[in-house]
C-alpha cells in the first residue's frame, strides 16, 4: 500500500465546512480548536475558490524536524503522529508548518498553551487502538477500523479525498479528463513534492497552466 | 511502650524505605532526531482484522474505491 494523503480539488469544493463539522464532530474536538478549515482565496471575486486545510502528513514533516522534544513519529502508512505525553506546547511545530495544521487548546489562566492538537488522519496516536485513552486524547481511530478520515469521507461533492496516494491521483486524473480543466492539485506539491536538490516529485496529476499554484 | 515506639519506628524506616519503589522515571533519556515517545501500533494489529494485513488493505482499498463516483454508478 501506497502512502496517506490528502487531496483537495478547489473546483469542486462549495465550502460547505461539512468537512470541519464531521471532524469536530468525530473526534468531539473542543472550542477554539480546529484540525481542519476551509479557506476562500479571491473571496466575493469572480473565480474565487475554496480549499480545505489540515495536517497534509507531509512526506518530510517540517513539524518533526524543529520539534524540541521529538515527539512526532511517521507510521507505515506514511500518517504524521505525535505524543501528546512528550509534547510541551511550545509552538515551534506551528511556525514550521506550511498550513497552519498545529492547534494548541488553551490550558489555563492566562492564555497558557497546552499540548498540541492536529489532525490524526483518523488514525488515534501512540496508545491501545480504539481505547477511551486514545480517543482522550487524539480522537477516533477510523484507520483500524478500516475506515478512512471522517472528513473526506462526509465531503458531499467529493472535493475532498483522503487516503491511498496513488488511488486518489488515479481518481483526480479521470477526473481532471472528463471535465478538462482544474489541474491542479493545491499543497500537493508542498507536502508530498522533493526537497530541494532531492529528485522528482511522485507521481500526481499534473499540473495545468494558468491556475493557482500550491 | 518501648517495644511498640521501635515496631512504629521500623514500619517508618520500612514504609520510607519502599517509598522511591513506586516512582517511575520522569526524564526522557533523549537521543537528538529519534522519536522519543510511546511506541504505536499499527492498524491492523486488533481484535477487528486479527493481524491480517490483506484484509485490512482490501476494506482500504474499497473506501478509497467509494471516493470515485465514475466508479459508484
Amino acid at each position: 500500500m501506497a502512502r496517506m494523503k490528502f487531496l483537495c480539488d478547489a473546483e469542486r469544493c462549495i465550502e460547505c465546512n461539512g468537512c470541519v463539522t464531521a471532524c469536530k464532530q468525530e473526534h468531539e474536538i473542543p472550542w477554539g480548536v480546529n484540525r481542519r478549515r476551509v479557506v476562500t482565496i479571491n473571496d466575493g471575486v469572480p473565480g474565487e475558490r475554496s480549499i480545505s486545510v489540515a495536517c497534509m502528513h507531509c512526506s518530510d514533516a517540517p513539524c518533526s524536524a524543529v520539534c524540541p522534544v521529538d515527539c512526532f513519529y511517521k507510521t507505515e502508512e506514511g500518517v504524521v503522529l505525535h505524543d501528546k505525553d512528550l509534547c510541551i506546547g511550545c509552538g515551534y511545530c506551528f511556525y514550521a508548518c506550511p498550513f497552519g495544521a498545529p492547534q494548541f487548546p488553551q490550558a489555563g489562566a492566562f492564555g497558557v498553551r497546552g499540548k498540541m492538537d492536529k489532525c490524526t488522519f483518523c488514525a488515534g496516536g501512540p496508545e491501545q487502538d480504539r481505547s477511551e485513552a486514545e480517543f482522550k486524547k487524539y480522537g477516533r481511530n477510523r484507520l483500524a477500523e478500516g475506515k478512512l478520515p471522517a472528513c473526506a469521507e462526509m465531503c458531499s461533492t467529493k472535493a475532498l479525498l483522503g487516503g491511498d496516494g496513488d488511488v486518489l491521483a488515479d481518481i483526480y486524473r479521470e477526473r481532471v479528463t472528463v471535465r478538462g480543466k482544474g489541474g491542479e492539485v493545491w499543497g500537493w506539491a508542498t507536502a508530498y513534492g522533493p526537497a530541494p536538490g532531492k529528485g522528482q516529485a511522485p507521481a500526481g496529476p499534473a499540473p495545468k497552466a494558468g491556475g493557482q499554484k500550491s | 511502650m518501648t517495644k511498640q515506639l521501635v515496631a512504629v519506628v521500623l514500619a517508618g524506616m520500612v514504609a520510607l524505605g519502599l517509598s522511591a519503589c513506586g516512582e517511575r522515571p520522569q526524564v526522557v533519556n533523549y537521543k537528538q532526531g529519534a522519536y522519543q515517545g510511546k511506541p504505536d501500533s499499527r492498524p491492523w494489529e486488533n481484535s477487528q482484522f486479527n493481524n491480517n494485513k490483506e484484509e485490512w488493505e482490501r476494506a482500504i482499498r474499497t473506501r478509497n474505491q467509494a471516493q470515485n463516483e465514475y466508479k459508484r454508478t
